[in-house]
């Protein structure tokens, strides 16, 4: 059991802590830092950390293996990072620890055939100077990859709890709300609501209890900012939660998290047992000051609709997930009737940093109205999908082709999604835009939680927009009836246009639908639902057209359209196509050119994957 | 099959609910506890909860159907999850979910006759990197082809 710290305690530990790491760098000792997020360990990086550890003590080299959080290259991963020279290794597999034990640790040769960029060897390679670095800022991930999430102390010894430090003991409630007014700072989740302004909300109310709650909810689909945040640096969160409850007036924080997420949920129990141990929390007069606070877990179950405020405080009260008129907001009237800020995990992973930076500092990061910085999980058709935090007013150009390496198979871009369902396509002309809340929703989408996702031309417009409606079609709570009808009937009038049976008049009505939704939806799953498909309306008019009038998908992915043909030329007479084709739809006989007869083909596409020539064309 | 099997409560899960029912707010964490235990939400241990917590089953009701998560059916023996969110669909996640119902010969949500299999489309595991992504039992399966598919099922189906 640790003893309770005390402010000087605290700052004794980290001075020392300090001092011992840099006495054991100067020593020489190194660091290989093991990617632990969610992608590198299902890919091997669980096995890989296993082996490296038990390459080094059979080495006896002098080197600490430290398992973190995301590093973001996921595309590349197992990823692996020596410091302090800031070697970066991808691909590596746990056949390659003794490599990396016994030439880089032990004899201090860099192993070359595990590089990013292996024509680069000489001239070091550091991890910092890789193109998919190069343009990022790390703020809310400045620990994920740099510290061990399942230790209180490499927190501590990285400014952790510094933040906590002087806000209980620097600054009043009040100048607190005002530093984080003063940043800029504002909701990561979605909407973009100044964080300050909230907290202000919830300190003018008089009552009894209050509540901080962080919403990790992460319900957008192909987003995964969030998971990797608590999974590799989860003291972060709780330091700005109680942070928060000193600004607020708060004594009780609840942490609401997908139960899909169980390494989450694991290093935030550990975090949380931690810091109870210290003395940090669920206790009284923490770090000897007058501040009480502590912080439970809860689990959402599967319903996208949580991420909603007014539907997650129900789902904490152990009720169906369904959202309430706002106002009353839940600032002044939230969990169990009382005051409550729900602030998403990227929102707070930025607050400690700003109370010991200083607003100054963060509000000199971004554009003019959105500050900082944005995590994005960027994924689809790009070559490097993975993790980034870029500042605010990148473009989307510099995103996804010079951070994401440009679109794989020599395919053409075709458009971006950000903001996941409630988010809108972005089109090339808009790749030149720079990236913030204001720009973004004028061009018909949101910045969101921070999806983003690449599409290319073998990717349909009206099938993407009809996946994402049916995505929340099923995710509706049912409550309110624009979202629950409108909902539905967008989704069949999409799929009547991706089955060839739509009809010009689908335009309109989709128009008229949208905007109803819009308007009328009692929550903001409602209200956005139907961006996904306004972007379609307003940026791809020509390509929902070809599948009214002319009955083809221009991409080639809806199924029910698709003509396939044989290109004689290409056709060799292999029979590979005849013999695998389930209706017998293909004819021809040995080294003649084959012909398929679309009265019988059922669309399946086998002929297509099958033949090696590519002579079986999408027409 | 286990679905017969009459099941009871068992004494850790009754330490559990005493533990919680103090708290506000405890059902859906009690919830948790049972699918956990059981793997879906047996009706004789809910009938029980209901006494234990004092709360309605039809409100019980409500909130296990509200929820994607919970299960009122009891799952394959290996329950293979497929990831449909928006990553994985672009890579064919929806491709790999047909040729794994077609391998199985059932549908999805659906238990193969011996219980050995039964597939549920999932959103987003968080892990787009790997796309198109399945999970069996837990364990992560990445850039899946159709091709994989029978290897991959052959080895969980070897165990026993």
């Amino acid at each position: 059991m640790a003893e309770k710290l005390t402010r000087e305690s605290l700052d004794a530990l980290r001075a020392r802590l300090e001092a011992e790491n840099k006495q054991a760098e100067s020593g020489g000792l190194k660091y290989v830092m093991v990617c632990g997020g969610t992608a590198c360990d299902s890919n091997g990086g669980l096995a890989l950390y296993a082996a490296l550890v038990k390459a080094a003590e059979y080495a006896g080299a002098n080197v600490r293996i430290v398992r973190t959080g995301c590093m973001g290259f996921c595309e590349r991963g197992p990823i692996v990072k020596v410091l302090p020279d800031d070697t970066f290794y991808v691909d590596v597999k746990p056949e390659d620890a003794a490599a990396i034990i016994n030439e880089h640790i032990v004899n201090g040769q860099v192993v070359t055939r595990l590089l990013y960029d292996k024509s680069q060897a000489e001239a070091g390679n550091a991890g910092h100077d890789i193109d998919f670095y190069a343009k990022q800022q790390r703020i809310v991930l400045r620990h994920c990859g740099v510290i061990d999430p399942e230790k209180i102390e490499d927190y501590i010894a990285h400014d952790g709890y510094a933040g906590l430090e002087k806000a209980l003991f620097e600054m009043t409630p009040q100048g607190i709300i005002d530093e984080i007014l003063a940043s800029g700072l504002r909701g990561r989740g979605g909407a973009g609501f100044p964080t300050g302004k909230k907290w202000q909300f919830s300190a003018a109310v008089e009552a009894d209890q209050k509540y901080i709650v962080c919403n990790a909810d992460e319900g957008d689909p192909g987003a995964y900012m969030d998971r990797s945040t608590l999974e590799g640096d989860p003291h972060a969160i709780l330091e700005a939660m109680m942070i928060a409850g000193r600004a607020t007036g708060a004594t009780k924080g609840y942490i609401y998290i997908r139960a899909e997420y169980p390494l989450a949920i694991k290093r935030l129990q550990i975090a949380i047992d931690q810091a109870r141990e210290w003395g940090l929390l669920g206790c009284d007069n923490i770090l000897g000051s007058d501040f009480t606070f502590d912080i439970e877990l809860r689990f959402g179950a599967g319903a996208f609709v949580c991420g909603e405020e007014t539907a997650l405080l129900a789902s904490i009260e152990g009720k169906r997930g369904q959202p309430t008129p706002r106002p009353p907001f839940p600032a002044v009237k939230g969990l169990w009737g009382k005051p409550t800020i729900i602030n998403n995990v990227e929102t707070l992973a930025n607050v400690a940093v700003i109370i010991t930076k200083g607003a100054k500092w963060f509000s000199s990061i971004g554009t003019a109205t959105s500050k900082g910085t944005k995590v994005f999980a960027l994924t689809g058709k790009v070559k490097n999908s993975g993790l980034i935090e870029v500042p605010m007013g990148i473009t989307l150009r510099e995103i996804i082709f010079d951070i994401g390496g440009g679109i794989p198979n020599g395919r053409k871009f075709k458009a971006a999604q950000t903001g996941g369902p409630s988010g809108g396509m972005i089109p090339p002309e808009y790749l030149d835009m720079p990236i913030d809340y204001e720009s973004l929703a004028k061009i018909g989408s949101i910045v969101g939680s921070g999806g983003l996702i690449v599409m290319d031309d073998t990717d349909c417009i009206v099938d993407v927009a009809k996946f994402y409606l049916e995505f929340t079609v099923d995710e509706s709570c049912g409550k309110c009836m624009p979202c629950r009808i409108g909902g539905r009937a967008l989704l069949n009038a999409l799929t009547r246009i991706s089955e060839g049976r739509g009809v010009p008049e689908d335009i309109q009505k989709m128009q008229d639908i949208c905007q109803a939704m819009a308007r009328a939806s009692l929550c903001g799953l409602g209200q956005t639902a139907s961006n996904p498909v306004q972007a379609m309306l307003r940026y791809f008019m020509d390509e929902v057209m070809a599948h009214i009038n002319d009955k083809r998908c221009p991409a080639g992915k809806c199924k029910k359209l698709v003509q396939y043909r044989i290109n004689p030329e290409r056709c060799v007479g292999c029979t590979m196509c005849a013999r695998v084709c389930p209706v017998g739809a293909i004819a021809g006989k040995v080294r003649e050119k084959h012909v398929i007869d679309p009265a019988k083909c059922v669309k399946c596409g086998q002929c297509y994957n099958t033949c090696k020539l590519h002579a079986i064309e999408i027409a | 099959m286990g679905q017969d099997e009459r099941k009871t409560l068992t004494p850790e899960l009754r330490a559990f609910i005493e533990e919680w029912k103090p708290k506000p707010g405890n059902l859906i964490m009690v919830l948790h506890r049972v699918q956990q235990t059981y793997g879906y939400m047996p009706r004789e241990i809910v009938l029980e909860l209901a006494d234990l917590l004092g709360v309605p089953l039809a409100k019980i009701y409500g909130v296990i159907t509200f929820y994607n998560f919970f299960k009122l059916k009891q799952p394959g023996r290996n329950l293979i999850q497929v990831c449909l969110g928006t990553a994985c669909y672009l890579k064919g996640g929806d491709d790999i979910m047909k040729a794994l119902e077609q391998e199985l010969g059932v549908g999805v949500n659906t238990v193969t006759p011996d219980g050995e299999f039964s597939t549920e489309a999932v959103r987003c595991l968080g892990c787009c990197g790997l796309a198109p992504v399945i999970v069996i039992n837990g364990e992560v399966f990445g850039k899946v082809t159709k091709a994989a598919l029978p290897g991959i099922l052959d080895k969980f189906r070897a165990k026993h």
